[in-house]
């Protein structure tokens, strides 16, 4: 028989994904009894979908990107209180659940703040090869930028418990999150681990995800946060 | 020459444009006095051009043309810099009211579906 976590939520930001969350939602609900799936203003179906596949859907007026469907996420899931702990996972089916079941009950364990996904110590299934480079020099950014040696710096799955998931505030709303995520951690002082887990990237996934250069306006976004934070 | 020291001091005022989140009532009567005063300097530069070439020479510029560039040049970055503050400002209420109005929401539809649960049984 499958474990089914009550204590631990998934938290899914959606956008238009209506093709694909019934399969992510009801694969999920077989480990995990509460899903929160965030719809960021989808101009199809999705929210209707999940809620169906019994999912517990938020939905944001207007389209306000990935990071601020997060934080929504985790304001929703944080009101209740029998939850211990709080999973990002990514709504077009490149995660997988079990991972996600292995990360919660490895923070548990361990007692971590945090546990961070990483393919490149587990597997990362059809990954482009610039892609690839891409996310080295992610790592190399965010070594440089936070202190932290990570060996994925942008991996959608993680695990939070409920001390992370309070003082988490995400200011940057766009795809920036998964970069502001780390600094938060470095600057809160969070325990975290690196835990293996499998990316399949699929033609879908491929087709809809983030262009490459989108990768500047991270950057950016990230330089402006800082001068911020220093006024 | 002295027209380097007041270029450099503008662009030192829109580096801390930036990084100034809020608006205060000072950093407001600044920005309505700095407009007001524009406003003025400009209509003297139209009616005593020459004057203009004279303030330029003063400061180390060749032509008065020449200053009403580098004061363009410098209130446009200050301009921008102030708007696209104002832009980042709005987009962060814009979020925390949909947020807000997003969790309310959820809150409603628990309610009503609870309602509706305690009349069913």
């Amino acid at each position: 028989m499958e474990t089914v976590e009550t204590h631990a939520a998934l938290i899914i930001p959606m956008f238009n994904e209506a093709s694909v969350i019934d399969a992510v939602v009801r694969r999920a609900r077989s480990n995990f009894s509460t899903i929160i799936c965030v719809d960021d203003g989808s101009s199809d179906d999705s929210a209707d979908v999940a809620a169906v596949a019994g999912a517990v859907v938020v939905r944001h007026p207007i389209n306000l990107g990935q990071g601020a469907a997060i934080e929504t996420g985790f304001a929703v899931a944080l009101r209740n209180r029998s939850l211990t702990h709080f999973v990002t996972f990514d709504a077009d089916g490149q995660h997988d659940v079990s991972d996600a079941l292995a990360m919660v009950e490895r923070a548990r364990r361990e007692s971590l703040d945090c546990v961070l996904g990483s393919r490149f110590l587990g597997e990362a299934r059809h990954l482009p090869a610039a892609r690839r480079l891409l996310l080295r020099g992610a790592v190399k950014f965010t070594a440089i930028t936070t202190g932290l040696t990570l060996t994925d710096a942008h991996n959608g799955l993680r695990v939070f418990n409920r001390k992370s998931a309070e003082q988490m505030s995400l200011r940057l709303t766009g795809m920036s999150h998964a970069s502001e995520i780390l600094s938060l951690i470095a600057r809160h002082g969070w325990t975290y681990a690196e835990h293996p887990v499998t990316v399949s990237y699929t033609d879908y996934s491929r087709a809809k995800g983030q262009k490459g250069y989108n990768a500047l306006n991270v950057l950016f976004d990230l330089a402006v946060n800082r001068v911020r934070a220093i006024a | 020459m002295i027209i380097r020291v007041l270029l450099l001091a503008g662009l030192a005022c829109a580096a801390l444009t930036v990084m100034r989140g809020r608006t205060t009532a000072l950093s407001l009567l600044m920005g309505r006095s700095a407009a007001l005063l524009a406003i003025g300097v400009g209509a003297i530069a139209v009616l005593a051009p020459d004057l203009v070439t004279f303030v330029a020479n003063q400061v180390g510029v060749g032509r008065g043309t020449d200053l009403l560039v580098y004061v363009m040049a410098v209130v446009f970055l200050l301009t921008t810099l102030a708007l696209y503050s104002r832009a980042a400002a709005a987009r962060h209420t814009t979020v925390t009211l949909a947020r807000r109005i997003a969790v309310l929401e959820n809150r409603l539809l628990l309610l009503e579906e609870s309602d509706q649960q305690a009349h069913t049984r």
